[in-house]
């Protein structure tokens, strides 16, 4: 429940943080420098005047939004490659799945830091080095649970009666992913939220003044003896996030099939 | 066993080219003209004119095809030369050595650590399932797992170098300065350790086995400690190549922070300035740190569990 408050929470704000008459999240105001907390400021403002507290709702709409676009990303290619290696079998899906392997045994940081020092700083290049290491895992799963589909009499009938390729795919097949799909999504966008404000943080990824935590967290350095405030809020705030999506995701995955679940990571 | 080893030792340089070749091939499809970046790197004043980048592009061997450039690298990394940073103008291969000892360290502590905090109070919690204690113990496994190492990193620092000034923020060389960076590093594994062995000490604790040593009456004791607690940390074994992945992967966050020269520090340093061979050099060399240690980790596991000397064969998977 609490997981679901903090999900709800965020998307509330992360929608609505343009209608919510906040002050502007990248406007600079010199004289109004690391204030503290108040009535019109209620987490108090940076050093370089910006309102904190509008930051960070800003901060979460640009979270969800880059979360969002990985998981939709690194799922596409963990659709594809699962599908096409659980249904084709043979030497493609000994192809894929050595693939699969190498790059599970890969820290997955490294190889999205390496990714986006290829591709250069950037938060779309941080999306795409995330969401380029992300589906691996996944894969692996959707292959599995696409072999055993497969097996099944109806698939058999099916293919009997005419069905090509694509129309058992779409119709037979992939009704099995949709569960294991949901619960994986779930649980990873708390992965994923830490991954890319990681990545945000070195620097690698949202430029200023763009609000983003990560980089939030990365500006406030400097201020870290006079204004500890200004690392605590966007560190909370992916802390929050993260524990929000992980409650609702080990939720989901009690409230369905467990059987096909691995550990994410 | 032996004939399992050659196998596994056997695929490790077709992994290892795979890898290298992925790599090198990612950074050249990468946009950007690396002639171009060296140059801004090392004059950022002025933009580079065509004729120097023509140069340079001659002199960093970019002119030949990539097959070529591949072939030349790939021979030269096997006689130990990984080519020069294009920032430092240092060879890449001493500057992963330079930094291999403080990494090597930092992770060491955490996962020392990770596994003194997880060992007992997973066996714990399993032990006394439905527990406060076990309740507890979850919960903290919980949030530990959603702490993001770096927000966790500054308030160790906030609170025990600025408030209380215990302990040393920065910094490298003491012992005490590199408690803040192991305790930040070590929460993560920490809180997925003690999960995986709560989780495994209580699939053990319901084996047919255990069942007979309590019938025979023995103490409950003697059951956890000598006959289930031996099968119920094979799985940890077995994570460790994964988990050192996760260390190598935190490192990276938390070496930045605490100004720690390592390995992370250096990668963190090359992506952001677009040092290829850097990139390249630290890939590589990763992927035969990660390869060897998961290689060690399965074989360790074949010794200490010997059904899977007899089994199928398969890899231990989680």
């Amino acid at each position: 429940m609490l997981g679901l408050f903090l999900v709800v929470s965020l998307l509330l704000g992360g929608l609505l943080a343009p209608w919510l008459l906040l002050d502007d999240p990248t406007e600079i105001n010199l004289p109004e420098r690391l204030l503290s907390p108040s009535m019109t400021h209620p987490l108090g403002t940076d050093h370089l005047g910006r309102d904190t507290f509008s930051r960070v709702i800003h901060g979460g709409r640009m979270t969800l939004l880059a979360a969002i676009t990985t998981l939709a990303l690194s799922m596409t290619i963990a659709l594809t490659v699962g599908i096409v290696s659980g249904y084709h079998g043979g030497w493609l899906d000994t192809a894929l799945m050595g693939i699969v392997d190498l790059l599970l045994a890969f820290p997955s940081l490294i190889l999205a830091l390496a990714v986006a020092g290829a591709l250069g700083p950037g938060l779309l290049n941080v999306l795409l080095a995330a969401g380029a290491v992300w589906w691996v895992g996944h894969a692996r799963i959707i292959r599995a649970v696409t072999l055993g589909a497969r097996q099944m009499e109806y698939v058999m009938s099916a293919r009997v009666t005419g069905a090509g390729n694509l129309r058992i795919i779409l119709r037979h097949i992939a009704p099995n992913i949709i569960g294991p799909i949901v619960v994986i999504a779930s649980l990873d966008v708390g992965w994923i939220i830490l991954g890319i404000a990681g990545l945000n943080f070195l620097g690698l990824g949202a430029q200023p003044p763009t609000p983003e935590w990560g980089a939030m967290l990365n500006d406030a350095r400097p201020h870290l003896q006079t204004a500890p405030r200004l690392l605590l809020i966007p560190g909370a705030a992916i802390f929050l996030a993260v524990l929000g999506f992980n409650l609702l995701g080990d939720g989901l995955r009690d409230l369905l099939d467990p059987r096909t679940m691995q550990t994410p990571g | 066993m032996g004939a399992y080893l050659i196998r596994r030792l056997a695929t490790l340089p077709l992994l290892l080219l795979g890898i290298s070749a992925a790599s090198f091939a990612l950074l050249n499809l990468a946009p950007g003209d690396p002639a171009e970046i060296v140059l801004r790197q090392r004059n950022p004043a002025q933009l580079p004119s065509s004729a120097e980048v023509a140069a340079m592009r001659i002199e960093l061997g970019l002119d030949a095809p990539l097959p070529v450039q591949y072939t030349r690298w790939v021979s030269r990394a096997l006689a130990g030369d990984l080519g020069q940073s294009y920032v430092t103008e240092q060879p890449v291969a001493a500057q992963l050595a330079r930094r291999t000892v403080p990494t090597a360290l930092l992770t060491a502590a955490a996962l020392a650590l990770a596994l003194l905090v997880a060992v007992p109070i997973g066996i714990l919690s399993a032990r006394r399932r439905g527990s406060s204690l076990d309740a507890v113990a979850r919960l903290a496994a919980l949030v530990g797992a959603a702490a993001p190492s770096y927000a966790l990193a500054y308030g160790l620092i906030i609170l025990f170098a600025v408030k209380l000034s215990w302990l040393p923020a920065l910094g490298y060389g003491s012992a005490a300065q590199m408690i803040l960076p192991a305790a930040a590093l070590s929460l993560a594994p920490m809180a997925q350790l003690m999960r995986l062995i709560r989780a495994s000490m209580l699939e053990t604790l319901g084996q047919d086995y255990i069942r007979t040593a309590r019938a025979k009456g023995l103490s409950e004791q003697t059951v956890a400690t000598g006959h289930a607690l031996r099968n119920a940390l094979l799985p940890v074994i077995g994570a460790m190549g994964v988990h050192l992945g996760y260390l190598l992967s935190g490192a990276v966050i938390v070496e930045t922070i605490f100004t720690w020269p390592g390995l992370g520090q250096l990668i963190v340093g090359a992506a952001l300035t677009r040092d290829y061979p850097v990139v390249q050099g630290f890939v590589t060399y990763i992927a035969v740190v990660v390869l060897l240690v998961n290689l060690v980790a399965d074989v360790a596991l074949r010794v200490a569990d010997p059904r899977l000397r007899f089994g199928r064969g398969e890899r231990f998977r989680f």
